[in-house]
């Protein structure tokens, strides 16, 4: 179209300013990018970058290796062993079902397992690893290995589980490792970022949950780069944290083995050996017991109701957690305190009937027609009820409960141990408390016989044993060192008793296995340099004297037995309760001797140190034992 | 004025117009397009594979094309102004009946070879119309109400045949496009002032509708409006791009974490990093030097067109060149503006840069229509 030259001059005048205009506009916002870039890239430079670091880098935890565990010998009762699992990789594997059913063709894996590996795969990114299935033998790994080409995205893998070759001997000292669970959370103040690990280990019960702060070490972490979906791209670095310090324990796995075997020829039964030198705990024993690398693996719902529904108790560590009436084998204490009140002579004796008449009720002796005239050593090696009566009534509750404190009774030791016992020393505050009532000196006359109030453990009966023979406030321990340093023996003060008491209480006991007329004359140790001094008890359960061979399992008294031994230089104490195991001098008597034979001699002892007429017995009854081999053959073990 | 008024013979021909070429302004468009090469380099992992070669071959392509426009004379393509916008208008309703779906919208007719967007193809002509209307009118009728309201409808149309795709990014810059070609030919500044005004009120209108029968949005145009307002409210979700993309450019500091270094891009925290994000790499790697060089370059190729536009007594001429320029612009500052979460996420590529073929043909013809109005501008002398 034809246009004046006017028109030309207005229209490009006009388009120019309106040129000048809209370049203007675009300058201005040209400048707001630019100090947006400013802003962003100079100004919050810093916190973008920290943002863009936390986008790539991820901390992964790793976990420390556990400390081990070993006896005074240094056998190892706690490891961690190879775990070898089988491990898939879904985007590797393609189709998961079907690369899992080839990989069942060739390993036995039940169904639970496979189930369970299939809800983890679909929940997690295609390229994170999913156990199918784990605690495998070396022989089903190599299966896998070897099969590799037509198995792709399964692999074999390996990592640390623990597992206690000893199985079920030291159950329930060391207890066992579990994964850690919501409640354990919930329960324990510990901020460990370990504890988030996905099926991480943790003591449970025992030495393993009491030790935990010094088994797990401390975590180490991988610093490792990844990109948007998750999927590692590199480790940029690494710290493998520190191991956990290893634990020596005072236990010996030979004794203990021995221990538990022989135990086990009983029904429910436990018996404690200590050093009665150190304090060392070196046998801690339970009959019935269980595996605990079942607990490790994770115990099937079946085999977890077998042991709670059994009468008899496998979960229950019963020489620290057992609080029984420690039944004549109290008397020593009562004995003790008489002496130190001033109330009774080595030569007095005092007039045995049969029963001690108080007010409308009799108090009974466990011989019916009574002992006649007995002394303090006659009392103990007969184990003569009304002595003790008699004595009760004389020293009054007060004092024989200070006394029996002495020994350990009513302490509840500090061993790393799962609820160990206080068990119970009554007085007179003590009833009012719990029962609202006064004391009756009835109780003080059951008290004396260890019946009524009293309770002890295994462990406090075998501490008691202990200060006897040495007259000293042995404190019973369990570890030994601790990440290889030794905690110092503190040397034990000596017990606030004249010697010449304690000599006699000695004299009795010796007398109790080692005189025709003592209790424990048949489970008498023939050596004279290892002659044993014992006691024996038996508890009733029910306030009627019975008959124990027609009353069901659980109404029978409880069989106790407590000794020491060599008499002249003693070196272990030794305590047995046979629950419902009937007498104390038939059922518990012959398990001490045994275990205190094995302790002395560090292996099996020799069948001449039993009296003659036992030993074809014995003979017998060794063969019977489930014991380890290295047990069996026993004695090569250094005993310094 | 009119080719028919001043003297041809002052306008160059032949083989000899190669010289009167705006060299500056091709290197300027080069030197933009090798930052695009280097980042689709990089963000491939350091591989020409799979973005940066086809790019270059692009490129070349664009730049023949660009010549090919330059050398015809600029009366040619006034007079051809029509003819391409009907042609764009069909093949955005080609697109409406035959489109491939892609990316959740139908914007792309499969040639074979490549895949072309009209809507892309539409920007140039809806530019390359209105200047030739304008050419046309009577420059004392520009503000009339009825010959405004013929531009309107030449806008209104192809605007609303992209929001039918839908794509609003798109739409938008259509409609800014046209718009600041009517600001440029003189359309009374009460007209724009109304716009403005209407906006407002219709941004008003479209977030009071929010929810009522009478919607004016797409449910995922207003979570795409809530995601800018507010990136934070769902950065795992569609707030992620944008916060990702805002990490990257500010942890790229002064000087950047170095050519391939940027964690962001490589450890694929960016999406759509070789298209609508690339700007985010470049940032990341180069830093603030490397982003602010970009924008400086490209304020430099607006510049020119500017400059060039108000010494072009051409009429056509002056208002396609301002026309490219301003769509040019508009691609620029709305894609930085996006990934620096200033403006809402539109799906507008970085001019030159981010990986795609029409979008590049489309503004080398556009430039190629710059360079043939500054060749056959008239000269009086």
């Amino acid at each position: 179209m034809k246009r004046s030259p006017k028109d030309t001059e207005a229209s490009t005048r006009l388009v120019t300013r309106r040129a000048a205009v809209l370049g203007g506009v675009q300058l201005c916002l040209a400048g707001v990018l630019g100090w947006r870039m400013r802003q962003m890239q100079v100004e919050q430079a810093d916190q973008f970058r920290l943002l863009a670091e936390e986008n790539r880098i991820n901390i992964r935890l790793i976990a420390p290796a556990r400390g081990l565990i070993f006896d005074r010998n240094g056998t190892p009762l706690a490891e961690n062993a190879q775990n070898y699992r089988v491990v898939i990789v879904r985007e590797d594997a393609g189709d998961v079902e079907a690369a899992i059913a080839r990989l069942r063709q060739l390993i036995y894996i039940d169904d639970d397992e496979v189930e369970r590996a299939l809800k983890e795969i679909s929940r997690r990114s295609p390229f994170v690893p999913v156990t199918i299935t784990e605690q495998r033998s070396w022989d089903d790994v190599a299966i896998v290995a070897v099969n590799a080409p037509a198995l792709p995205g399964i692999t074999p893998d390996v990592g640390l589980s623990r597992h206690y070759p000893l199985g079920q001997d030291f159950a329930h000292v060391i207890g066992y490792v579990g994964p850690v669970s919501d409640y354990d959370l919930g329960r324990i103040e510990d901020d460990d970022p370990l504890l988030q690990i996905p099926k991480f280990q943790i003591g449970k019960t025992g030495v393993e949950q009491k030790y935990e702060h010094d088994l797990r070490g401390s975590a180490g972490a991988r610093r490792i780069e990844v990109n948007a979906a998750g999927r590692v791209m590199r480790e940029l670095d690494r710290d493998d944290g520190v191991p956990g310090s290893d634990l020596q324990l005072t236990v010996d796995s030979g004794l203990q083995n021995f221990c538990e075997a022989r135990l086990a020829l009983g029904l429910s039964a436990s018996a404690v050996v200590m050093d009665i030198e150190t304090g060392d705990l070196t046998a801690v024993g339970n009959a019935p017991s269980f595996d605990p690398n079942k607990f490790v693996r994770g115990i099937s719902v079946a085999d977890y109701r077998d042991l709670t529904g059994n009468k008899y108790r496998p979960l229950a560590n019963k020489a620290v957690q057992g609080a029984y009436p420690p039944g004549s084998t109290f008397k020593m204490l009562v004995t003790l305190a008489a002496l130190d009140a001033g109330e009774l002579n080595a030569t007095e004796t005092i007039y045995c009937g049969g029963f001690t008449k108080l007010g409308d009720r009799r108090f009974h002796c466990w011989k019916r027609g009574g002992h006649g005239r007995v002394n303090l050593e006659q009392s103990l090696q007969q184990s003569c009820d009304v002595f003790y009566y008699e004595l009760a009534q004389r020293v009054g509750i007060e004092r024989i409960a200070e006394c029996a404190r002495a020994f350990g009774i009513g302490e509840r030791f500090d061993l790393p141990m799962s609820a160990v016992t206080a068990g119970v020393m009554p007085d007179m505050d003590w009833k009012r408390d719990r029962y609202g009532e006064s004391w009756k000196v009835g109780d003080s006359l059951n008290a004396a016989i260890g019946q009524g109030f009293v309770l002890s453990s295994p462990l406090q009966l075998a501490v008691m044993s202990a200060r006897i023979a040495s007259g000293r406030a042995v404190m019973p321990r369990l570890v030994k060192s601790v990440d290889g340093v030794e905690i110092p023996l503190e040397s034990a003060a000596p017990l606030p008793f004249r010697p010449e008491h304690l000599a006699l209480i000695r004299k009795g006991m010796y007398s109790v296995s080692n005189t025709a007329r003592g209790t424990a004359f048949r489970s008498r140790i023939e050596p004279p340099a290892l002659k044993l001094a014992g006691k024996t008890g038996t508890s009733q359960v029910r306030s009627v004297v019975v008959d124990n061979s027609e009353v069901p399992w659980e109404q029978r008294d409880h069989a106790l037995f407590v000794a020491y031994a060599p008499y002249d230089t003693p070196r272990y104490a030794v305590s047995v309760v046979i629950e419902h195991g009937g007498g104390g001098s038939s059922a518990a008597a012959p398990v001490a001797r045994d275990i205190m034979l094995y302790a002395l001699h560090g292996g099996l002892p020799p069948l001449d140190a039993y009296p003659a007429a036992d030993r074809r017995g014995v003979e017998e009854m060794f063969a019977r034992l489930d014991l380890r081999e290295t047990t069996r053959a026993g004695g090569e073990r250094s005993r310094a | 004025m009119s080719y028919l008024e001043y003297n041809v013979k002052r306008v160059p021909s032949g083989p000899g117009k190669v010289l009167y070429l705006n060299w500056p302004l091709l290197l300027l468009l080069s030197a933009v397009a090798a930052v695009g090469f280097l980042m689709l380099y990089s963000v491939a992992g350091g591989s020409l594979e799979p973005w940066a070669e086809p790019q270059m071959k692009r490129f070349a392509l664009g730049v023949v094309a660009m010549f090919a426009v330059a050398m015809v004379p600029l009366w040619l393509w006034r007079n051809l102004a029509g003819v391409a916008y009907l042609g764009s208008v069909l093949l955005l309703l080609a697109v409406e009946f035959f489109g491939t779906t892609g990316m959740g919208a139908q914007r792309w007719i499969d040639l074979g070879f490549m895949r072309l967007q009209p809507s892309e193809l539409m920007k140039i002509a809806l530019v390359m119309m209105l200047a030739a209307y304008y050419d046309w009118l009577d420059i004392r009728k520009t503000s009339h109400p009825l010959w405004v309201v013929l531009p309107l409808i030449l806008i209104a149309v192809p605007v609303y045949l992209t929001l039918r795709q839908p794509d609003l990014g798109t739409a938008l810059l259509l409609v800014m496009g046209g718009g600041i070609v009517m600001f440029v030919a003189g359309v009374s500044w009460w007209y724009f002032g109304a716009v403005i005004a209407g906006g407002i009120g219709l941004v008003a209108a479209v977030f009071s509708s929010r929810g009522t029968s009478w919607q004016l949005l797409k449910d995922y145009q207003y979570r795409r409006i809530d995601t800018f307002l507010d990136p934070a409210s769902d950065p795992l979700g569609a707030g992620y791009h944008i916060t990702q993309s805002k990490i990257a450019l500010g942890s790229g500091g002064w000087t950047g974490r170095g050519f391939m270094q940027g964690t962001q891009s490589r450890l694929n925290f960016l999406p759509e990093k070789h298209t609508d994000f690339i700007f985010t790499t470049l940032a990341e790697e180069f830093g603030f030097i490397g982003a602010f060089s970009l924008l400086a370059l490209y304020v430099g190729i607006v510049a020119f067109c500017i400059v060039s536009a108000t010494r072009n007594r051409d009429r056509f001429g002056a208002l396609v060149t301002l026309g490219i320029g301003a769509t040019f612009f508009l691609f620029f500052a709305v894609n930085m503006a996006m990934v620096m979460g200033l403006a809402p996420v539109v799906g507008v590529p970085l001019p030159l840069v981010s990986y795609g073929g029409s979008a590049m043909l489309v503004l080398m013809v556009g430039f190629g229509l710059v360079q043939s109005a500054h060749i056959h501008r008239p000269r009086d002398r």
